[in-house]
């Protein structure tokens, strides 16, 4: 809501700078946005009056002018069309200057002196208007400071305002709050009613009472549309933010600034029959006053004649029905829409008008008569015409009922943390427009006026009366409560003890949008189909996640465009995915690492990482979480097909792991050896408790073994097989060397491993090692074909 | 016996030339060794009368002892020597950068969060966490934001279908919370919500921070105090902090909570909105199944990007999610 200052000091006048007015109402909850002045910075600029205008000599398009300033007339030489003899305009003099600090000097144009500049309103910065000079009216005093005539020493206020205070869409609504404020009474303007000079009613039928409660209407005959709006209009139009367009329309948007009420205004030649006040039938059309054609809705309140819709109610009126310089009959509307009936239509239509806002939000369900009446007399003094009767159509079911709240003294001083005393609370309310009905016995019952629709509960009025009283002058106490231990599963860690391994390990934390480009999310997951937004901001942002790779992969691509080759990142986050009708949303941990294994240094050498150096963290991450993670070869559509792990404990598979497919990396265009890694969080974060085992004081006894074996035999068979018969004292298993060559054999490799054993109670007897140990190796034989290695 | 003068010397002498550890053995052997010729002087001894004995005895020893000492200080000298010279072999660039892995850092937006839940834990809220993908109710009705609700159009929400969305804020965690549970509620909400906005000062996902503290007996006063006291602790300096009165469908009182920050050229405070704040609204415990009457409750929310951008400086939203890590390495 934008505003004139000067107009609402006109209503309220405190005692404050422009500032602290502002200062004032955004501590009271109407937050002043920004504000700029209403002209631009200018000096020198008198009302002129030209008073000869002749040809120039040597330019087609210049006039040489006389221009008065009421005491001297000075030759001014004038390229605008519409200057002409008579005209009172505005007349920069010789030193005056103009914004952007541009001075006026003599000069000469084209031969011809010039003393003076002769100035459009754009000129001035008064408005965007670049068509020839600004006309001032004709009684304009000459001579007299165009910014004293004008009152420019004003400032438009922008208040952003809450979408609950719809009566602070007005003049009189903000001077309401400004009066509360500082004490002050309010000046409203007088209404009176205008007498009918003749009998002619506009016939209304309201066929839809519920969407609207009351409609208004009357005929003001034999108007002349030619008439402009007065200056003083215009501009209190234009520093409110709205052009004037005609005396019409500038009249009702006057009215909806000053009271807040919307209105309307039809050529009553073209309307049909009569108003009627109706559901729109389902796809009827209607040509809206901004040129676009509309299918209505059947939900849709429309104002229409006995033919046509003519307006779409509260939004926007119809161009077959509107006024233009040749109406000379109108019928004027005031009424009061239902705004749960409006909500959302305007926006439906692709429409957001001041109408609109105003009537969404809730507009004073009494103000209708008052704004007619108002609308009426400005017009009248405008545009003359001769006014009738005004009908009015009212469903009192269907009006809002006037509100009774109570508000409990105890119960507002328990919320706000502070008794305030009867008389200030008493006084706050009875300022704000509310009636103090009857005193109760613990506090008072209220009755809400009709321009407040927020004020419905008791927790309203608190509000209210802690508003004006002021928050910063509440207390400040600190929570009281019961503060109960709380169970803190020691077994279970938390996500950030998680993020800090990762962090130690190397890896940079990325944060990655939640919904992806279905183009990359396809290469990582085809199997599965996103969940797609109705309404994305973009297609590469359309599709929720079915992991957390797409992302981090997309950051991958970001930074090895920007020369970084090393890159080592984790996310933690939700992946969607549908689940029959329903969609799971699990936490996930995922990583990607490219390049370097170590950063480049002198001492740490070249190597990539590969999946050895990865699968290592992985293992490091279980033991620290306290779980057991086997790993084992599998197949995954973004991984590469010889080098794809699954990680499953206790028989659930807790993720995946291993190489970027080289094709995909290929379509994404990255670069290098690319490790990935993707866990559930929930299936890992719960490990166990540590258990204290009894240190055996008996020596450990180790024995190696070399063994030739398939290379398509997985380590981890060999380590079953060996673990199976090792027998129960086996304290360790470890592979300590792995070799393939040509001296093997194709398909052959050497697995060298190294077995501990330890009693807890003895020592180990050379018998009974060497026996087990050779029932390792019997078994290995036996069961994987493995044969000893001389 | 004068002899024995001269040996001392010449050991001395030969001591003092010796240059290796072995040659000062050499010179040991020869002086003081079973044969040496210092050790031989006691054979002379027996030239000699009982009475001038023992005096005599007394000399050799101390001859001996002479040496030795020598010895032992020239052995000192050598060893150390000896010492110093491997050391010196040892030496290296204790300036070259050490060996191994690089440390990673903490996203921004972690690290704020892990501050902010750090003093929240501390006054004895709970962590909650929440769906993103939210249902109409959880997000709107139960909030007191019915369809027709004007505060629906400050929500650009984005729908997969009517009646499911991505949360447009942390609040339905709350309502959750409630429904599951029972007062009193100390809890905090951090996590992802979603806009559909994206422009300089926009993002199509940002992180929030909500609280709830539910007893049966709290007021405005306190939720000041624990506003005040959080955005103090989190900028780690004394600032002014205002409330000014605003609107919020889900609290009521409802107020905007503005930090003091730098001045404006006139000389005033300049003032920047950091959270929002308030009364819990009677309808949202009703739809929580809480008696109004019996309990009470205050709610804030906070965006965490706003707060890490003020508390590090970064002068551009967007960097937060581009993941660059020349902009992610900064804060680690």
């Amino acid at each position: 809501m934008k505003f004139s200052e000067q107009w609402l000091r006109e209503w309220v006048n405190p005692n404050l700078n422009t500032q602290a007015l502002m200062d004032q109402i955004t501590m009271a909850g109407l937050e002043v946005d920004g504000f700029e002045p209403v002209a631009g910075q200018f000096q020198g600029v008198v009302v002129g009056e030209v008073v000869g205008v002749e040809p120039h000599p040597d330019a087609d398009k210049l006039r040489v002018c006389q221009v008065s300033n009421g005491t001297d007339t000075v030759q001014v030489v004038c390229g605008a069309p519409n200057v002409r003899s008579g005209l009172k305009v505005p007349f920069a003099e010789v030193g005056a200057t103009l914004p952007g600090d541009f001075r006026i000097k003599k000069a000469k144009l084209r031969g011809q002196p010039s003393e003076g500049m002769l100035c459009s309103a754009a000129e001035l910065q008064l408005s965007e208007d670049h068509e020839g000079l600004m006309e001032l009216p004709a009684d304009a005093p000459v001579g007299k400071s165009l910014s004293e005539y004008l009152k420019l020493d004003d400032v438009t206020i922008d208040v952003d305002l809450t979408p609950n205070r719809a009566d602070c869409l007005s003049i009189r609504g903000i001077a309401r709050e400004v009066g509360v404020l500082n004490s002050l009474v309010v000046d409203m303007p007088e209404i009176a009613p205008v007498e009918a000079v003749h009998s002619e009613v506009p016939n209304i039928s309201v066929k839809a009472p519920a969407g609207c409660p009351r409609y208004l209407g009357r005929v003001l005959r034999n108007v002349n549309l030619e008439a402009e709006s007065p200056l003083w209009m215009q501009e209190k139009l234009r520093r409110s933010g709205i052009r004037s367009i005609d005396a019409a329309v500038d009249v009702t948007n006057y009215v909806m600034l000053e009271l807040g009420q919307p209105m309307h205004a039809f050529d009553r030649d073209r309307i049909s029959g009569g108003i009627v006040v109706r559901m729109a039938e389902q796809g009827e059309k209607l040509v809206l006053l901004d040129g676009q054609e509309v299918a209505l809705t059947a939900d849709t309140l429309v104002i229409a004649d006995h033919e046509k819709p003519v307006a779409i109610a509260g939004v926007m009126g119809g161009e077959n029905s509107g006024v233009n310089a040749g109406t000379r009959d109108l019928v004027l509307e005031s009424a009061y829409f239902d705004p749960i009936t409006l909500a959302g239509k305007a926006r439906h239509y692709g429409l957001h008008t001041d109408a609109s806002h105003r009537f969404e939000r809730g507009v004073d369900y009494q103000l209708a008569r008052d704004a007619m009446e108002r609308c009426t007399s400005l017009l009248i003094s405008i545009v003359g015409g001769e006014p009738g009767d005004v009908v009015e159509v009212i469903s009192d079911t269907h009006l809002p009922d006037a509100r009774v709240i109570d508000l409990r003294e105890g119960r507002l001083a328990d919320v706000l943390g502070l008794a305030i005393d009867r008389t200030t609370v008493e006084e706050i309310l009875t300022r704000l427009g509310l009636h103090i009905d009857k005193l109760l016995k613990d506090g008072w019952r209220v009755s809400v006026p009709s321009f407040r629709p927020d004020l419905s509960i008791e927790e309203d009025l608190i509000e209210e009366v802690g508003r004006i009283f002021g928050y910063n002058n509440l207390p400040v106490t600190e929570p009281v409560g019961a503060l109960g231990l709380r169970v803190q599963e020691e077994a279970v860690r938390p996500v950030s003890a998680i993020q800090n391994y990762f962090v130690a390990c190397g890896y940079q934390e990325a944060i990655t949008y939640s919904f992806v480009d279905p183009r990359v999310q396809q290469l990582i997951d085809p199997d599965r189909e996103g969940i797609a937004l109705a309404n994305p901001i973009s297609s590469d942002l359309s599709v929720m996640r079915t992991s957390l790779w797409s992302g981090l992969l997309k950051t991958v691509s970001h930074n090895q465009n920007r020369q970084q080759p090393r890159i080592r990142l984790f996310e933690t986050g939700l992946r969607f995915v549908k689940n029959g009708a329903g969609i799971d949303q699990q936490p996930m941990l995922a990583g990607v690492v490219v390049g370097g294994q170590l950063p480049e240094n002198w001492a740490n050498g070249r190597r990539n990482a590969d999946f050895f150096d990865v699968k290592g963290e992985l293992e490091s991450l279980f033991r620290l979480l306290g779980i057991q993670v086997e790993c084992s070869a599998s197949q995954h559509p973004a991984l590469h097909p010889g080098q794809t792990a699954e990680l499953v404990r206790d028989g659930e598979r807790v993720g995946w792991f291993g190489t970027l497919h080289p094709q995909v990396q290929k379509n994404l265009e990255l670069n290098g050896t690319i490790l990935m890694f993707e866990l559930f969080l929930e299936s890992i974060v719960s490990g166990y408790v540590p258990n204290f085992k009894e240190i055996s004081k008996f020596p450990e006894v180790r024995r190696d073994l070399a063994i030739i074996i398939g290379s398509d035999v997985a380590f981890a068979d060999v380590e079953r097989v060996a673990k199976q018969h090792a027998g129960e004292r086996l304290t360790a298993l470890r592979a300590f060397d792995v070799y393939e060559g040509e001296s093997l054999g194709e398909g052959n490799r050497s697995l060298a491993l190294s077995l501990f054993w330890q009693h807890p109670e003895r020592t180990l007897n050379e018998e009974e090692v060497h026996s087990l140990f050779n029932g390792v190796i019997d078994a290995l034989k036996a069961e994987l074909g493995a044969t000893l290695r001389s | 016996m004068e002899n024995l003068e001269q040996l001392v010397q010449d050991g001395l002498a030969a001591v003092e030339g010796a240059d290796s550890l072995q040659a000062l053995d050499h010179i040991r052997v020869e002086y003081l060794g079973k044969k040496g010729v210092i050790t031989q002087q006691a054979k002379t001894l027996g030239k000699l009368s009982a009475e001038e004995r023992p005096a005599a005895g007394q000399k050799i020893n101390e001859a001996k002892g002479q040496v030795e000492q020598a010895i032992n200080a020239r052995r000192s000298d050598l060893e150390r020597v000896a010492i110093e010279q491997k050391l010196a072999g040892e030496s290296i660039d204790v300036t070259l950068p050490g060996r191994g892995q690089d440390l990673g850092g903490l996203h921004p937006v972690t690290r704020t969060l892990q501050r902010i839940e750090q003093f929240f834990a501390r006054a004895g809220y709970t962590v909650e966490q929440g769906p993103e993908i939210e249902d109409d109710y959880h997000n709107f009705e139960a909030l007191n934001i019915p369809g027709h609700h004007p505060a629906r159009a400050m929500h650009d929400t984005f729908y997969f279908n009517p009646g499911t969305l991505l949360r447009t804020h942390t609040s339905p965690v709350q309502i959750r919370t409630m429904e599951a549970g029972k007062p009193p509620f100390r809890m905090i909400c951090p996590g992802r919500v979603y806009r559909c906005d994206s422009d300089m000062t926009h993002t199509p996902m940002f992180h929030q921070v909500e609280g709830l503290l539910v007893e049966r007996d709290v007021s405005f006063a306190d939720l000041k105090s624990t506003v005040e006291e959080f955005l103090r602790v989190f900028f780690e300096r004394d600032l002014k902090v205002r409330f000014r009165p605003s609107y919020f469908p889900f609290t009521e009182p409802s107020a905007e909570v503005d930090i003091e920050w730098g001045r404006e050229a006139d000389g005033s405070i300049k003032w920047l909105e950091v959270m929002g704040c308030g009364m819990v609204h009677p309808k949202v415990f009703e739809h929580c199944g809480i008696d109004a009457e019996e309990y009470r409750g205050f709610a804030f929310g906070l965006g965490v990007e706003r707060l890490a951008m003020l508390r590090y400086g970064v002068n551009d939203l967007r960097m937060f999610f581009e993941n660059d890590l020349r902009f992610l390495r900064q804060f680690r």
